[in-house]
């Protein structure tokens, strides 16, 4: 799996002896990105071997970036074998849409694009307020699309150290006709061994990166070199201070009554809909500044950035069970 | 990259099993704690509930039980994943439930760990859900066992209470034959053996607890069994000479591979050599168990997904018959009406259950034979017939190759888990 970086590892050697086990002999260590890489393409093989019309949820975000860098290793040298869809709620960054475009583009994949602002026009998901965020209403959008294209398995780059409910869920987690989430009735999930059978209308929701921290998220773009949207990059922003939070001044997320707009200098850690997501204090402008200031952080990537999770601490439980991914 | 130390740390994934009035959940807390990987705001977050629900200290359950129905009644019902590392591994805990009704899920979190952390209570020594968690840890071959013996605090932390709990342990687990079993001494509440030694126990001269983790050998056993290779998909690889090339992408599950090995396809039996090792960073000449590859044969060889290219000199089993240990998922028990299908590695082929011989009585360890029915969470000795024949080792030898799960053809469930004797 290392190509150049091979070499790099085979010098390290030496002074890994006294840390990993014996046995190992003449090999070059085997750390934990190259593990995780590992399980993920089996996962993503699985996926392709076991399911008829697989999909793979691309949002532009860091986490679907890597999704789809260890899906082009897991089928290399052939094409994709599966589809691109971007769930639109039409409350992302700018940045981040041209971003997405860039990837499609340049890689030369198929993506759909399926809209949460088409559900509202047709009725299907109704919004209370503009400003209301959105990731309640994309399970709607996701389901009719799922239903829309047949797709049996929906392929994500959540992960379980995101968040508690995420981290009951299994790899290969089994959706209703609704799409619909079970936690007290999930299927057993022993060894590496996927059960993806699904009836028609049903499908799975399949995370590659389950096992993946932030922090190996991270390591890993760096070690493979992938671009980001340039958001997760130190930049001047214009934020007012609301809570523990800096809200980023948007259309759809104007400063209030009395608040004071500044500029400063702060990143996104995850980037989502615009009304829920806010950026931190930051001046981390390189791979090498981030993975510093990941390792430091006193605060979790959601905790630090979702406004939307923080409502109860069941938010996520609550939309899983309604479809969400 | 500028922390050699940190990109080349190896992961230990272990459960921690024991009965709620153990302290397990304590003792997760207090090793997230005391190794700095709780955040602010996950404090914050169950400091508040701890609050709301009228409670003196925080709850640090509160940590691991993430679903609403468990958070209600205050048990661990599924498994959850928790992640944390320190300067020199990183750790994947399955903290598993106690319960005999979730039996199931405490094997499933059992199937993928490396080391298993059992928990005692220093006061009471090995009650009924000792057994039960030691036999499943057996059962499932985790090889490395520690022994935590909790509530040290309330025995004065004397070390007669200590060393009474481990020939306890001692005596009652000789048959089950444990390779490597290691006895700490431990204070969850207070803190006392978990990442810090404390003073309590001047006697006590072992590792702590999350010392032992961040030192012991990690399992080299798939690396140094036979060669595996179960083929996952077929690639359509490049044209060489004239010819198209196409290669095996799969998972060495065991062994070490490299280019010029002689291999056998099964079950065909055919046998060719390994041509090239193709990876998306380039060619390379040999691989590892653990490592993601496409392997090349030197003949054209017809092969599909479910195939397994194996070790010439050390091949599998073949047979359309086994035996196995069998651990049943579903709530309705076994019927012999349900058509069912096998998943082993990457063949999904129809089976039945031809013999079901006898019911392992998990409490005392004894084999009941002829058992009237197999339901949920009875682990049970049955025999099988498949429709195509298996490539196969003992589970006792190939973690990969000797398990499988049982699917029912009409619903689709996971309805068993076994293991090949």
């Amino acid at each position: 799996m290392k190509g150049e970086s091979g070499s790099m590892k085979s010098t390290q050697a030496a002074t890994l002896t006294s840390l990993t086990s014996s046995g190992a002999g003449a090999w070059a260590p085997w750390d934990h990105l190259d593990r995780l890489e590992s399980e993920a393409i089996h996962i993503l093989r699985e996926v392709v071997a076991q399911c008829t019309r697989p999909v793979l949820l691309f949002s532009g975000g860091k986490d679907s970036m890597v999704v789809l860098h260890l899906a082009r290793k897991a089928f290399y040298p052939q094409r994709l074998p599966f589809p691109l869809m971007h769930v639109d709620t039409g409350h992302n960054f700018p940045e981040v849409i041209e971003f997405r475009d860039q990837v499609v583009k340049d890689l030369g994949v198929n993506l759909i694009v399926r809209s949460v602002e088409e559900s509202i026009r047709q009725g299907r998901a109704r919004v209370r307020l503009e400003s209301d965020s959105r990731n309640a209403l994309q399970a709607v959008t996701l389901v009719d699309a799922i239903h829309e294209f047949g797709f049996d398995a929906c392929l994500g780059g959540a992960r379980r150290d995101e968040e508690k409910a995420r981290a009951k869920e299994r790899i290969f987690s089994f959706r209703d006709e609704f799409g619909g989430w079970d936690p007290k009735n999930q299927r057993p999930e022993l060894w590496d061994l996927y059960n993806a059978h699904v009836h028609p209308g049903e499908n799975m929701r399949v995370f590659p990166i389950s096992n993946w921290t932030e922090a190996d998220v991270w390591e890993y773009i760096a070690r493979e070199g992938l671009d980001l949207p340039s958001l997760y990059f130190a930049h001047r922003r214009e934020v007012v201070a609301r809570g523990d939070q800096w809200i980023p001044v948007t259309p759809l997320t104007p400063p209030r009554a009395g608040e004071q707009v500044e500029e400063r200098w702060v990143r996104f850690r995850t980037v989502g809909d615009m009304t829920c997501t806010c950026p931190v204090p930051s001046e981390a402008r390189t791979l090498a500044d981030i993975l510093r200031e990941t390792a430091t952080s006193t605060l979790t990537e959601r905790g630090a950035t979702r406004t939307d999770d923080q409502t109860s601490e069941a938010s996520m439980e609550l939309r899983k069970k309604q479809g969400y991914f | 990259m500028e922390n050699k130390l940190k990109n080349c740390q190896e992961i230990l994934r272990f459960i921690t099993c024991g009965s709620v009035d153990d302290g397990k959940s304590t003792l997760i807390g207090r090793l997230l704690l005391d190794s700095r990987s709780v955040l602010a705001d996950q404090w914050a977050a169950i400091e508040a509930t701890s609050t709301r629900r009228g409670q003196s200290q925080v709850d640090l359950s509160l940590l691991t039980d993430g679903l609403q129905a468990e958070r209600e009644q205050g048990i661990t019902i599924d498994v959850a994943y928790r992640y944390f590392s320190t300067p020199v591994r990183r750790f994947i805990i399955a903290d598993t439930p106690g319960h005999a009704q979730y039996t199931r899920n405490m094997v499933t979190g059992a199937s993928t760990a490396d080391l298993a952390i059992l928990l005692l209570d220093a006061r009471k020594g090995v009650v009924e859900q000792t057994r039960r968690h030691a036999q499943i840890v057996r059962l499932l071959g985790i090889r490395k066992v520690v022994i935590a013996v909790n509530k040290m605090d309330l025995v004065a932390y004397g070390q007669e209470a200590f060393e009474r709990v481990k020939q306890e342990f001692l005596t009652f687990a000789e048959p089950l034959a444990f390779r490597d079993i290691v006895f700490i001494p431990l204070s969850a509440l207070n803190g006392d053996g978990v990442v810090l030694h404390g003073e309590c126990m001047p006697w006590y001269t072992g590792p702590t607890l999350l010392e032992l983790l961040e030192t012991v050998a990690l399992d080299e056993e798939a690396l140094n069994s036979s060669f595996r290779f179960p083929i996952q998909l077929v690639a359509r690889l490049s044209e060489e000479n004239g010819e198209e090339r196409r290669g095996a992408q799969g998972r060495v599950e065991s062994g070490t591979v490299a280019v010029g090995d002689e291999v056998i396809l099964l079950p065909a039996g055919r046998r060719s050599r390994i041509s090239a090792i193709e990876t998306y960073g380039g060619r390379i000449s040999q691989a590892r168990a653990g490592q993601s590859v496409t392997l090349v044969l030197a003949d054209q060889i017809d092969m599909s997904r479910g195939d397994m290219i194996a070790s010439v000199a050390h091949p599998p089993k073949i047979d359309k018959n086994f035996e196995a240990l069998v651990c049943w998922f579903s709530q309705t028990p076994y019927d012999p009406a349900r058509r069912l299908l096998i998943q082993q590695t990457t063949r999904c082929i129809q089976g039945k259950i031809d013999t079901l011989s006898a019911r392992l009585d998990i409490q005392t360890s004894q084999l009941i034979p002829s058992p009237a029915q197999a339901g949920m969470n009875d682990l049970v000795r049955m025999g099988f017939k498949v429709q195509q024949p298996l490539a196969f080792d003992r589970y006792e030898d190939n973690r990969t190759t000797g398990s499988f799960i049982l699917i029912d053809a009409l619903t689709h469930d996971t309805v068993a888990a076994g293991m090949i004797v």
